[in-house]
C-alpha cells in the first residue's frame, strides 16, 4: 500500500494552553460607542449597560451589517443588526445572532501549527511563533516558485480574509484562486443569466421579492437557506398575499407558505419548466410588448417548445397538467411582476446551465427582468482600491489544465483548480502549493478522493482557519486566524437597491495567538519581497484611505457602521419602452443564445433524463437548515444548542418497508459503495417523497478537536462520490447520488502478515 | 396595561432566531431556552399541512405557577407579565410542574427561570429580543389595553387560537392561523 506523505493529523490538545487576552476595553474611543440609556430597575438580574462596535457577519456569504454588544466587563454579549443596512435591515438570522459562538469556541485554534516528525516517525503538529510559521512558509512557498513558477501556487478562499491572501497570490504572480461558490454553487445561474441577459445576478440577488405577485422557488428553499434579506421580503409577499409556487419533491417550509406546492419527481425540473414556457406561449400569456421590443429568438423558441405541453411534461415530472397550467396562468397573470427565482445552489444535475437558462427563458417572456415585483437594477457603491503595483502576468492557469473546456466559466472553477493540481505529464506545470484560507475542502469539493490525491500530491499546503477542521488536518503549516469579532476587515461594498458601504472592526483583541488575515498575508509579503503590494503600515490606515475617497473616514465609520450612498442610476426599474442595449451579442435578451450555440452548446434548454435510482436505493437529497452554515457552524456553542447533528428524512412507506423506526440510526451506503462514517437517525416524515431522502449538509465530522461536533450526524458530501459536470461551466452536479441503509457498519477485513 | 405576544403561523419559518436571541439577551447558559420552536405537521404526502410555533410563557392571566409558589417568588408583575424573583425562589419545581406549556425550567444557579417578555427591555421601549430580530416579523407584542398597539390590531384583524385553553389559564399568547 502507498503511505500517503501527508497523514490527517489531529489538532491535540497541545494548543489547549492559550489564555484568553484580559477583556479590558482596547479602543480608547471605546465611549463614542456607549450607549447612555439609563441603567434598568427591578430586584432581577438583567443584563447591564451595552457597549456597540459595529461590524458585518462573517457565519455567511449574506454579510449582514449588525453590532458587536460587550457588557461593561467588555465581555461580548449579543450580536445584533445595523438598521441602516439593506442586507438585514436590523435583523440577524439565527446564525448571525449566534456568531458570538464563533470567538467563544473553545475548540478554536490557538496557535500557529507546523507539521513535523517525532522520533518514532510519526507526523504530528508542533507548536510554533508566528515567526517561525511565516519564515517557514514563505520559504516553503519561495522554493515552489523557484523550482515550478509563481503559477504553480494555488489560493482556495471563501470569506473575507480571501481579498488578501488573493493580494498576495496575484503579487506573487498566480492567478489561481478559486472559491467554491462558484463552481460548486451558484455558476450554472451565473453563465446563464449572463447568457440571456448580459448580466449575471451577483449577491445579495436584485430579486424584488417584497413586491411581488407571483413568487415561483424551484428547488429553492428561503426559510431553511437564512438569505436574510430574501427570508424577511418572503414573509412580506406573504402578508401581501402574493402567490407563491414552489417545486420541491420535499414539502420544504417554503412549500408549507405557499398557495401552489408541485411535489415534483427529482431531477426533472427542467422538463417542467419548459412546459410552462409552451403553456405562457401558446396561451399568449407572455409580456408581448416586452418581448417583442427586447428578446431575440421567439420564433425559434416557440418552435422548440411547441410539443412540450403539460402532458408530454406530466409522464416526466409527475406534476399533473392542470396544475402546470393552472400555475402558468398564475405566472401570467402576475407578469411582470413575478419572479422565477433563480436559486443559489443550483449544482444539481449537469445541465444545470440549461436548467437556468429555462429559468432565465421565463423571466424574460413574462417580462420581469427590471421591472417592479421581478428583478430591481442594483446599483453599488464605487470605493477604489489600494494603490500597487500592477501584478505580474502569470504564464499559465489552471485553465490550461481544462483543455479548452469550461471557457464560459467566468470564474476559476475550485474542482478545476484541484484537478490541475494532481500531476498530469502533458501539463507542464501541475499546481504544487496551496493556501486555504476559510474553507474546508475536504467536505466542500465533490470526490473527497480526489481533493485528497490532489493534497497529497503537493510540495505545500497552508491553512488559514478559526477552527481545526477536515482540511487543516492536512496542513503542513496552520495559521490560526481569528474571528471575525477581533477583527478588522476590508469594506464590504455590495449590491442593492442602494448603494452601501460597510465596516467590520474588531470588538476585543484577538483571544489565543490569532491573527487577523490582513496581518498574516502582509507578513507574508513582507518576507517575499511583495512590500509594495500591501502599502500601508497598519489596516486602519488603509481603510481610512480608502474611506476618504468616498468621502467618509474611519472615524465616521466606527460611529455609524453602514454607509448610504446616492444610486448612480435614477430608476429601480426599466422605463416604459426604454431603449435598452444588453450585453449579449444581438444587443438583445437572447431567448435563443447564439454565444452558447457559438461555443457549440444547446442555444436553447432541452431536457434529457438523469439516471434514477436502482432498486432498493433512494436519491440522496441535502440543503439546508436555517441555524447553520455549510460545515463551518456544525460546532458553535450557540448554534449546536439549536441543532447539534442532521437526521435523514424518511418517508414513512419507505421506513415501514426496511422497518425502521423514528430515531434509529444507520448507517448510509451510496452507489459507489462508500459507507458513511457515522450513522445518522432516521427522522420518520410525510415531508418527503418515497423515492428520496434528505439531509441537512455540514455535519458528520471527523475530526475529533470539533468537540460539539465530532461524530454527530452524518456527512452528504462523503455519500457525493458521482459528480455530473456541467459542460458549459463546470460545475459539479452533485444531486445524481444513490443511498441505501445499513444498519451497522460493515467491518473491513484485516489480513495480518 | 396589559402585555400580549401574537405569533403569526403563516409567516413563521421556524428558524430559532427567537430562541438563540433570548439566550444572547439574557444570558441564559447552553442547553437551556426561555423559548422554542413546535412543528406540527398534518397529513399525508402530498396532501400536507405545516405549521411553526415560536413558545414561550404564556403569561397567563390566571397562573397556576403563581398560585402553587410556596414561597411567593412566582408572581404577576406590571402590565401581566408572570415572573420570578430569583432570590426567593427555592428551586422547589412546583410552578414546573403546574404550567400546562412547560415554559419554565431551574436555572443552574438553583432558581427557576423563564421569560419575562424582556421587561429590561420594555422600559427603555424596545420590544423583546425575540421580537426585535425575528426576520420574517411573524412576532408582534403590545399593550392588548390600548386598541391601537400592533398586538391589539393583529388579533382583531386575524383569525387566531390559544394554547391549551381548556385549561383555564387564560393565556396571553395568540398564534394567528
Amino acid at each position: 500500500m502507498v503511505k500517503s506523505r501527508r497523514d490527517f493529523i489531529k489538532i491535540s490538545a497541545l494548543g489547549a494552553t492559550g489564555v484568553a487576552v484580559g477583556s479590558n476595553l482596547i479602543y480608547a474611543d471605546g465611549d463614542k460607542h456607549v450607549k447612555t440609556d439609563k441603567q434598568p430597575k427591578g430586584p432581577y438580574k438583567q443584563p447591564s449597560e451595552l457597549t456597540r462596535t459595529p461590524t458585518y457577519c462573517e457565519v455567511c456569504f449574506w454579510k449582514c451589517a449588525g453590532w458587536i454588544h460587550k457588557n461593561e466587563k467588555g465581555k461580548v454579549q449579543k450580536i445584533t443588526g445595523n438598521d441602516d443596512d439593506p442586507n438585514s435591515n436590523g435583523r440577524f438570522c439565527p446564525r448571525g445572532t449566534g456568531g458570538v459562538g464563533m470567538y467563544y469556541d473553545e475548540d478554536r485554534l490557538k496557535t500557529p501549527l507546523i507539521r513535523v516528525k517525532d522520533k518514532y516517525g510519526k507526523q504530528t503538529f508542533r507548536k510554533a511563533s508566528w515567526d517561525e510559521a511565516l519564515d517557514y512558509t514563505a520559504k516553503k512557498l519561495r522554493k515552489v516558485i523557484e523550482e515550478h513558477g509563481p503559477e504553480c501556487i494555488a489560493l482556495f478562499t471563501h470569506g473575507s480574509g480571501g481579498k488578501y491572501f488573493g493580494n498576495l497570490v496575484k503579487a506573487l504572480g498566480s492567478h489561481n484562486i478559486a472559491a467554491p461558490s462558484y463552481a460548486q454553487c451558484r455558476g450554472p445561474r451565473e453563465v446563464a443569466f449572463i447568457a440571456t441577459f448580459g448580466d449575471g445576478l451577483s449577491s445579495p440577488e436584485p430579486t424584488d421579492i417584497r413586491d411581488t405577485q407571483c413568487l415561483v422557488l424551484i428547488g429553492s428553499h428561503i426559510g431553511e437557506n437564512m438569505h436574510n434579506g430574501q427570508v424577511q421580503e418572503m414573509s412580506d409577499a406573504i402578508d401581501k398575499r402574493a402567490t407563491i409556487i414552489t417545486v420541491d419533491p420535499r414539502f420544504s417550509t417554503a412549500a408549507s407558505k405557499s398557495k401552489y406546492w408541485l411535489p415534483i419527481k427529482p431531477a426533472t425540473d427542467l422538463a417542467l419548466l419548459l412546459a410552462w414556457i409552451n403553456v405562457i406561449i401558446e396561451e399568449g400569456l407572455y409580456d408581448r410588448d416586452y418581448v417583442e421590443k427586447y428578446t431575440y429568438g421567439f420564433e425559434q423558441l416557440k418552435e422548440h417548445v411547441k410539443n412540450m405541453t403539460p402532458e408530454w411534461a406530466y409522464g416526466i415530472t409527475t406534476i399533473k397538467p392542470d396544475v402546470i397550467r393552472k400555475t402558468a396562468r398564475e405566472m401570467g397573470h402576475a407578469s411582470p411582476s413575478v419572479i422565477i427565482h433563480p436559486g443559489r445552489h443550483v449544482t444539481w444535475y449537469g445541465d444545470d446551465t440549461q436548467r437556468l437558462r429555462a429559468v432565465a427563458i421565463l423571466n424574460a417572456l413574462l417580462g420581469s427582468w427590471g421591472r417592479r415585483g421581478g428583478f430591481y437594477i442594483p446599483d453599488k457603491a464605487k470605493v477604489p482600491g489600494v494603490p500597487h503595483p500592477e501584478y505580474p502576468k502569470p504564464s499559465r492557469t489552471w485553465r490550461d489544465a481544462m483543455s479548452g473546456k469550461y471557457e464560459l466559466a467566468d470564474l476559476a472553477l475550485a474542482n478545476g483548480v484541484c484537478d490541475a493540481t494532481i500531476p498530469d505529464p502533458s501539463l507542464n506545470c501541475s499546481i504544487k502549493a496551496w493556501i486555504v484560507n476559510g474553507t474546508n475542502l475536504v467536505t466542500t469539493l465533490p470526490e473527497r478522493q480526489k481533493t485528497i490525491e490532489a493534497i497529497q500530491s503537493l510540495d505545500f499546503i497552508a491553512v488559514v482557519d478559526t477552527m481545526p477542521m477536515e482540511i487543516t488536518g492536512f496542513a503542513d503549516v496552520v495559521f490560526p486566524e481569528c474571528t471575525y469579532l477581533e477583527r478588522y476587515d476590508s469594506l464590504r461594498v455590495t449590491q442593492h437597491r442602494e448603494p452601501t458601504i460597510t465596516l467590520r472592526m474588531p470588538a476585543v483583541e484577538p483571544k489565543y495567538d490569532s491573527k487577523p488575515a490582513w496581518w498574516i498575508a502582509k507578513q507574508l509579503a513582507n518576507r517575499m519581497g511583495k512590500e509594495e503590494y500591501f502599502p500601508f503600515d497598519t489596516i486602519e490606515e488603509e481603510l481610512d484611505w480608502q474611506l476618504k475617497q468616498v468621502g467618509s473616514s474611519l472615524e465616521e465609520m466606527q460611529r455609524i457602521g453602514v454607509k448610504k450612498f446616492k444610486r448612480q442610476y435614477d430608476d429601480l426599474y426599466f422605463k416604459d419602452g426604454e431603449d435598452i442595449e444588453f450585453n449579449t451579442n444581438t444587443g438583445k435578451i437572447e431567448l435563443y443564445s447564439t454565444s452558447l450555440e457559438e461555443y457549440g452548446f444547446d442555444p436553447i434548454p432541452k431536457f434529457t433524463p438523469h439516471p434514477e435510482p436502482p432498486e432498493g436505493y433512494y436519491r440522496l437529497i441535502y440543503g439546508r437548515a436555517p441555524m447553520h452554515t455549510f460545515s463551518r457552524t456544525a460546532n458553535n456553542p450557540n448554534l449546536t444548542d439549536l441543532m447539534h447533528e442532521n437526521t435523514l428524512w424518511m418517508n414513512p412507506i419507505v421506513a415501514k418497508e426496511w422497518g425502521f423506526e423514528n430515531g434509529q440510526k444507520v448507517y448510509l451506503q451510496n452507489q459507489d459503495n462508500v459507507v458513511s462514517t457515522f450513522p445518522i437517525k432516521i427522522r420518520v416524515t410525510e415531508r418527503i417523497r418515497w423515492d428520496s431522502v434528505y439531509m441537512v449538509h455540514g455535519f458528520g465530522h471527523a475530526n475529533r478537536k470539533l468537540t460539539r461536533a465530532y461524530g454527530q450526524g452524518a456527512s452528504d458530501s462523503e455519500l457525493i462520490t458521482k459528480v455530473m459536470m456541467d459542460p458549459i461551466m463546470g460545475g459539479t452536479g452533485m444531486r445524481g447520488n444513490f443511498v441505501t441503509f445499513l444498519t451497522s457498519k460493515p467491518v473491513k477485513e484485516e489480513a495480518r502478515s | 396595561m396589559r402585555y400580549a405576544m401574537a405569533i403569526d403561523t403563516k409567516k413563521c419559518v421556524g428558524c430559532s432566531d427567537c430562541v438563540v436571541a433570548c439566550q444572547t439577551e439574557n444570558n441564559v447558559p447552553h442547553g437551556y431556552a426561555r423559548d422554542w420552536i413546535i412543528e406540527v405537521i398534518d397529513g399525508t404526502y402530498p396532501q400536507l399541512e405545516l405549521e411553526y410555533r415560536s413558545e414561550r410563557c404564556n403569561h397567563c392571566d390566571n397562573a397556576p405557577c403563581v398560585r402553587c409558589c410556596p414561597t411567593g417568588a412566582s408572581f404577576i408583575a406590571d402590565g401581566g407579565i408572570v415572573k420570578v424573583e430569583h432570590d426567593k425562589c427555592i428551586g422547589c419545581g412546583a410552578c414546573i410542574a403546574a404550567c400546562p406549556y412547560d415554559a419554565r425550567f431551574v436555572h443552574p444557579e438553583g432558581y427557576v427561570d423563564k421569560c419575562t417578555f424582556c421587561d429590561h427591555r420594555l422600559e427603555k421601549g424596545q420590544d423583546p429580543a425575540c421580537v426585535a430580530v425575528c426576520p420574517t416579523k411573524c412576532l408582534y407584542f403590545g399593550d392588548m389595553d390600548d386598541p391601537n398597539s400592533e398586538v391589539s390590531k393583529v388579533v382583531k384583524k386575524r383569525k387566531f387560537k390559544t394554547l391549551i385553553p381548556e385549561a383555564g389559564t387564560e393565556p396571553q399568547l395568540y398564534f394567528l392561523i
